[in-house]
């Protein structure tokens, strides 16, 4: 079943509501409070003796006088103009956007994790700490790694932190080195995490499957090459069948195997890193395990390194003495250090250990059997009306191209745009690199298979309105709060806050 | 082999839709027999044998009976008199942020690439921009960073990005240590210098180490409050530190409803911690960096920033913008490489300040600082209590008596009280002292009460 959107007509949510809301500040009228506190009920003295005049500030100009109902009503109509996981398909790909848990919100908020302080004495915060343990340990079973840092806060974070961890190790050895490989098919984080931790990049070209080549990391692993920074699978969602020989060829020459774990959730559950002969991994825990996004932030990235960096290791780790009490431990002379103040993310950790409890280990390996099943079916479904630029088998992530649709003048852009009519968030959109007009779709295992064949449906249906209405594609989206946005006016004459 | 067959109902979870019928009707679309031959291209011998050793599948009853025994282990805020500051702090938390962040439009969408269905997201974090450079001084705000420790090492990076040559970055030893080891950290492959300049007897920056250690240097730090909780003199510092970038640091970012903006006193960069805009202390994190700097450094920003621009029908509208500085585009000359910021916990800030407006942001900071000078002034009149610095406070100050401080705290700890935070661990020779925060949630009643307990402690040792 196609059926053609016509573009006056209101899609499911996203444009019930297309009349913009006034900013904060355009709301804000004078003598209007949306706060109150009780009365002071200690003895006031005057501003002036407690504090001299040249330290305080004048009151806090333009700064908003609103009420309670006016932010009420103001961030819930601004809410109404997302889109969300919890509206639909999100299958923004490398991203995972996965159903988000509440029971993981409601955890989060127990007082006595919530109101914990970063720090307090050990033996006041032992549930925090065991819970830290608990998490670090279920995180080594599933890389299959020695031990896990829990301190990154994010995917790039971890990246930042595993490379320093290489950088340090083979420093040890008198020769840190001076090249990271990457492929060209990476994150564009890999190359400026690499790059703040002091290496240079020298990029590996892929072959014809989208994987890396072993006679071409061969040729590229020198002896002043660090480490291999790899995704697996890759951003075409193809698994490198070779990475343990990959792993055999850096080993030989002393050089490290990292790992972008991006993509956990296409193998959570039924192979670990570990066993792949990978040194070093970052998950994001807002991806495979499920810590929503935020609308970008916060997550969480946690790194899990082999036996050879375990000295390297941010502090402090948690460690359990035999008797039960668990510690802080800064004994770790060869540490990179302190990644962040306190301990990381904590609250973003507990929604993460709260979701693997509650997906045990079949539902953990349950999550990677459905996300490429749902992904694969897409493929199937799609492969006849879109360009498949790689064709090698796939797993969580398809990667499309607009190669047909070219022809007509619709590109990538227009077609993620026209997606927006038919009520759905567009896929990542223009990568990876490596293929031209990339449309990379990765819907999780989360979504029933009525709603992958909506997408479906909304898919072939825009291939078939290119052909034969391409002007209602690429002027596309019609129903959405506002259409497409003058980007290069933002960046050319920036307007970066509000004045009066 | 104790693997599970996907197909069969048994294997169901509550939060994976497709099972049974659907799946099979997938495998027939795809052509494939079984799942497992969607795996073909992982190599057997690195494919698992077994399941994965962990607990679980756990119901929501199961969850949270464990969960809230290990929370129930804690002792915190929640149950306890705190007065526990340095660098994270208990505030009003208005009960209408918690309720709007539930928002399932704000909490499960992802970084608004696509600009024409995350209005909500991207008109919030414009707000927020605004916000912070009403409240700095400054001219531009970015999206947010991971938290104030690496919003400190992303400008001293920035500030090293605008120099030719110079290695050299100043750092106050009175910045929250964490913030000083995470810099450390952050450039230690980076081949660049950090020089910590130390304090004077009233607490703040000692001026003419500041005068010296800051020749030929590429930029200097300090913050304000400091972690001793004293307000260094912008001026001052100023005046003794010519032709370089100059970062303010704030970790308690009430406190900027009373005292006078850095971008108002010759600060260039102003960068921080925004957990005291009514973000729980929860254990340290998530929590909210901010970076606001001068207009002339604007591209040099790391991190998201967001732009009003107008749709093609000239309705105004908000997009990510100046993306040409990071890491998606310039890869491994980048600004920065981080990608997210912390949307939504900026977004928790947005609608508290909102909330608070021009009105509550001052009066949440001057009941901060005279409920400070109330426990200040009941301390000074107990013998062999000691305020070692004198400079001016905010809302925190450190407290010495002539007993260890773990000592102190554990007396208070019997009397339900979080007291404060031991200095020794941090810095040498200081193991007698402790930092004590009051905000606006202590009642006076609970400051009497630490007063009496602490007086009652320190008889206790001295006996």
């Amino acid at each position: 079943m196609t059926t053609t959107v016509d573009p006056e007509v209101a899609q499911r949510d996203v444009a019930q509501n297309s009349a913009m809301e006034r900013l904060i500040f355009e709301r804000s009228k004078k003598g209007r409070r949306g706060y109150q506190l009780p009365d002071l009920d200690v003895p006031e003295q005057s501003l002036d003796t407690l504090l001299p005049a040249s330290l305080r500030r004048e009151e806090i100009t333009d700064e908003v006088e609103v009420s309670e109902p006016d932010v009420i009503r103001h961030f819930t109509r601004l809410s109404k103009l997302n889109l969300s996981i919890d509206a639909g398909l999100y299958p923004l790909g490398s991203c995972t956007m996965k159903h988000n848990p509440r029971i993981n919100e409601e955890i989060a908020r127990t007082p006595g994790f919530a109101w914990s302080h970063p720090l307090q004495a050990e033996h006041q915060v032992q549930g925090n700490l065991e819970l830290l343990w608990h998490l670090e340990q279920t995180m080594k079973e599933i890389f299959g790694l020695p031990r896990v840092t829990l301190q990154p806060v994010a995917g790039a974070h971890g990246e930042l932190t595993g490379i320093l961890m290489v950088h340090k190790a083979l420093a040890k050895t008198g020769n840190a080195r001076k090249y990271i490989l990457i492929p060209d098919s990476a994150h564009g984080t890999n190359p400026a995490s690499a790059a703040f931790a002091g290496y240079q990049i020298r990029e590996l070209k892929s072959n014809s499957r989208g994987t890396v080549d072993l006679s071409t990391l061969e040729a590229a692993v020198t002896e002043d090459v660090a480490a291999l920074m790899i995704t697996v699978p890759n951003t075409l969602g193809v698994f490198e069948s070779e990475i343990r020989a990959m792993a055999d060829i850096l080993h030989a020459k002393g050089a490290y195997l990292y790992c972008d774990g991006a993509n956990l959730n296409s193998f959570v559950g039924v192979a670990r890193p570990g066993d792949m002969g990978i040194d070093v991994i970052h998950s994001n825990l807002h991806k495979t395990f499920s810590t929503p996004h935020g609308g970008g932030g916060p997550g969480a990235g946690p790194v899990g390194v082999s036996e050879s960096l375990v000295p390297f290791l941010p502090t402090p780790t948690i460690e359990r003495r035999e008797d039960g009490i668990y510690y802080c431990d800064f004994s770790h002379p060869d540490s990179i250090g302190r990644m962040r103040a306190f301990h990381g993310n904590f609250n973003v950790l507990v929604r993460a250990l709260t979701y693997m409890r509650s997906m045990g280990p079949t539902g953990l390996r349950r999550i990677a059997q459905l996300a490429v099943l749902n992904a694969n079916y897409i493929r199937a479904r799609l492969k006849k009306h879109y360009h498949l630029p790689y064709d090698a088998p796939s797993l969580h992530e398809v990667v499309f191209s607009d190669k047909l649709q070219t022809p007509k003048d619709v590109h990538t852009l227009d077609i993620a745009k026209r997606l927006m009519d038919y009520g759905f968030h567009p896929p990542t959109i223009y990568f990876p690199l490596i293929v031209s007009g990339a449309l990379m779709i990765e819907p999780t295992e989360s979504e029933p298979k009525e709603e992958l064949d909506a997408f479906c449906d909304a898919m072939i249906a825009i291939a078939r309105e290119t052909e034969e209405r391409p002007e209602l594609v690429r002027s596309a989206p019609h129903t959405t709060p506002v259409r497409r946005l003058d980007e290069a006016r933002a960046a050319r004459q920036p307007i970066l806050r509000w004045k009066k | 082999m104790t693997l599970p067959d996907p197909t069969a109902s048994s294997s169901s979870h509550r939060y994976i839709s497709n099972a049974g019928e659907d799946i099979r009707e997938m495998l027939d679309t795809i052509g494939v027999e079984s799942i497992d031959r969607l795996f073909d291209t992982i190599p057997d011998k690195v494919k698992l044998k077994s399941l994965l050793d962990i607990p679980g599948p756990w119901s929501e009853i199961e969850s949270r009976r464990w969960f809230r025994a290990l929370a129930a282990r804690n002792k915190t805020a929640a149950d306890h008199a705190s007065f526990l500051g340095g660098g994270a702090y208990a505030h009003y938390q208005p009960a209408c942020v918690d309720q709007l962040l539930l928002r399932a439009e704000f909490l499960t969408a992802y970084t608004p690439y696509q600009p024409e269905v995350s209005q909500g997201t991207l008109q919030s974090i414009f707000e927020y921009q605004t916000h912070q450079c009403l409240l700095t001084g400054l001219d531009v705000a970015n999206a947010s960073l991971y938290d104030g420790s690496t919003a400190l090492c992303e400008a001293v990076l920035l500030a090293e990005r605008l120099t030719k040559g110079k290695t050299k970055v100043v750092l106050a030893k009175s910045i929250h240590p964490h913030y000083i080891q995470t810099v450390r950290t952050y450039i230690q492959n980076l081949g660049l210098e950090i020089v910590e300049v130390g304090w004077g007897a009233d607490g703040r920056i000692d001026l003419d180490e500041l005068r010296t250690a800051t020749d030929g240097a590429f930029a200097v730090a300090v913050q304000s409050p400091n972690f001793l909780g004293v307000i260094e003199d912008y001026d001052a510092i100023v005046k003794a530190t010519e032709g370089m970038t100059r970062i303010s640091v704030i970790a308690e970012a009430t406190s900027l409803g009373v005292l006078a903006p850095p971008g108002q006193h010759g600060f260039d960069i102003c960068v921080g911690e925004g957990q005291a805009w009514g973000i729980a202390p929860q254990y340290g994190g998530p929590y909210v960096g901010f970076m606001v700097v001068r207009d002339a450094l604007k591209r040099h920003m790391p991190g998201r920033l967001v732009g009003e621009t107008v749709d093609v029908d000239g309705k105004r509208a908000y997009v990510l913008t100046l993306a040409t500085r990071e890491q998606h585009i310039r890869r491994g000359k980048a600004t920065s490489n981080i990608c997210t910021n912390q949307a939504l916990i900026a977004l928790a800030a947005n609608m508290y300040l909102s909330l608070m407006g021009k009105e509550g942001l001052r009066e949440v900071a001057t009941q901060c600082l005279q409920k400070t000078a109330y426990l200040r002034s009941k301390l000074r009149q107990i013998k062999s209590v000691e305020l070692p610095f004198d400079g001016p406070v905010y809302n925190e100050f450190v407290v010495r008596t002539p007993f260890p401080a773990e000592t102190i705290m554990a007396d208070l700890e019997h009397d339900k009280i979080l007291g404060g935070i031991p200095l020794g661990t941090f810095y040498d020779g200081h193991a007698n002292d402790f930092l004590v925060a009051v905000t606006e949630l202590n009642t006076r009643e609970q400051i009497d009460h630490f007063v009496a307990s602490l007086t009652v402690a320190i008889s206790r040792e001295r006996r």
